[in-house]
């Protein structure tokens, strides 16, 4: 129970995150994109601004095996850099930069109702079905 | 030469809005013992046999969720998107398929893993991020849509 809604908490200050810092709108978030044209570096403050709250948080929860309400830490353990992890985040980036829209955002603006949000959401939900299709296909002839 | 926006630029709100990132992936990281990555949280949704769906839920529920309470005391700011249907569904099954195989998005990789300084997070971040510039300039300044 405490998890669960700790984790509304969460997903709650994140979306006003996202809001006030603009990265919900991805005309802002295209004028980071794009170097050659005006350039808005806001979206590098949105990072940094976060990141520097995160390097505080993980160097208290590096240091714990409980969280504060006495759940398991569960970081991740995975440190290869593999073509997956570049493949991947390459193909993440060109979506991103076709459509302003990386997953965060993109929820956020399918629950403010805008009609392409929610295309984009389904899309992306379509997507990483797609990604679990081929991995148990794969899995399968792995095993077979 | 790197031309700047400051008609665009939006510092304050900007840092804000990180802040409470921050602190959002911080306390679901502290409280929870968990990185608030939010590709990974919706596409454990499509793991089967999981018996950990109603944190997703609630997590994805309060991202959703936050745009409808905001509206109930101030009108949200602009959210201008400008791509097309077909743009937005190919876009859409990139991100999908590709922060699954990455293992992470903007939020996972870019803000939690660059604060845990993981170098696996960091290759994912300068990948993505500069697909997204090289998108950008192929779409505004070569094709010229």
């Amino acid at each position: 129970m405490k998890y669960n809604v700790a984790s509304l908490g969460a997903g709650l200050i994140f979306g006003l995150g996202l809001i006030i810092s603009g990265l919900a709108n991805p005309a802002k978030v295209l004028g980071f994109l794009d170097l050659a044209g005006l350039w808005d570096p806001s979206l590098a403050l949105v990072m940094g601004g976060a990141i520097l709250i995160g390097l505080f948080a993980f160097s208290v929860a590096r240091k714990r095996s409980l969280s504060l309400l006495g759940f398991n830490m569960k970081l991740p353990t995975n440190t290869k850099i593999d073509k997956r992890l570049v493949g991947g985040s390459l193909m993440f980036g060109v979506g991103w930069g076709i459509a302003g829209f990386c997953p965060g955002p993109a929820l956020v603006a399918a629950g403010a109702g805008e009609i392409k949000g929610i295309v984009f959401v389904a899309s992306m939900v379509a997507g990483m079905m797609l990604f679990e299709l081929i991995e148990r296909k794969r899995a399968h002839s792995v095993g077979s | 030469m790197i031309d700047i926006a400051w008609s665009e630029f939006t510092p304050l709100s900007a840092l804000t809005g990180g802040a409470l990132i921050g602190l959002a992936a911080a306390s679901f990281l502290l409280l929870n013992g968990r990185i608030a990555g939010i590709s990974g949280i919706l596409g454990g949704l499509l793991t089967p046999m999981r018996n950990d769906m109603i944190w997703r839920l609630a997590f994805l529920g309060g991202l959703i969720g936050m745009p409808i309470v905001w509206q109930l005391f101030a009108e949200l700011p602009e959210i201008e998107i400008n791509a097309g249907f077909p743009a937005i569904i190919i876009a859409g099954l990139l991100v999908g398929v590709g922060t699954r195989y990455g293992s992470g998005c903007t939020s996972g990789h870019g803000v939690c893993g660059l604060s845990r300084l993981s170098p696996r997070s960091l290759v994912a971040t300068l990948s993505f991020m500069a697909a997204g510039f090289v998108t950008v300039y192929i779409i505004r300044h070569l094709i010229g849509a």
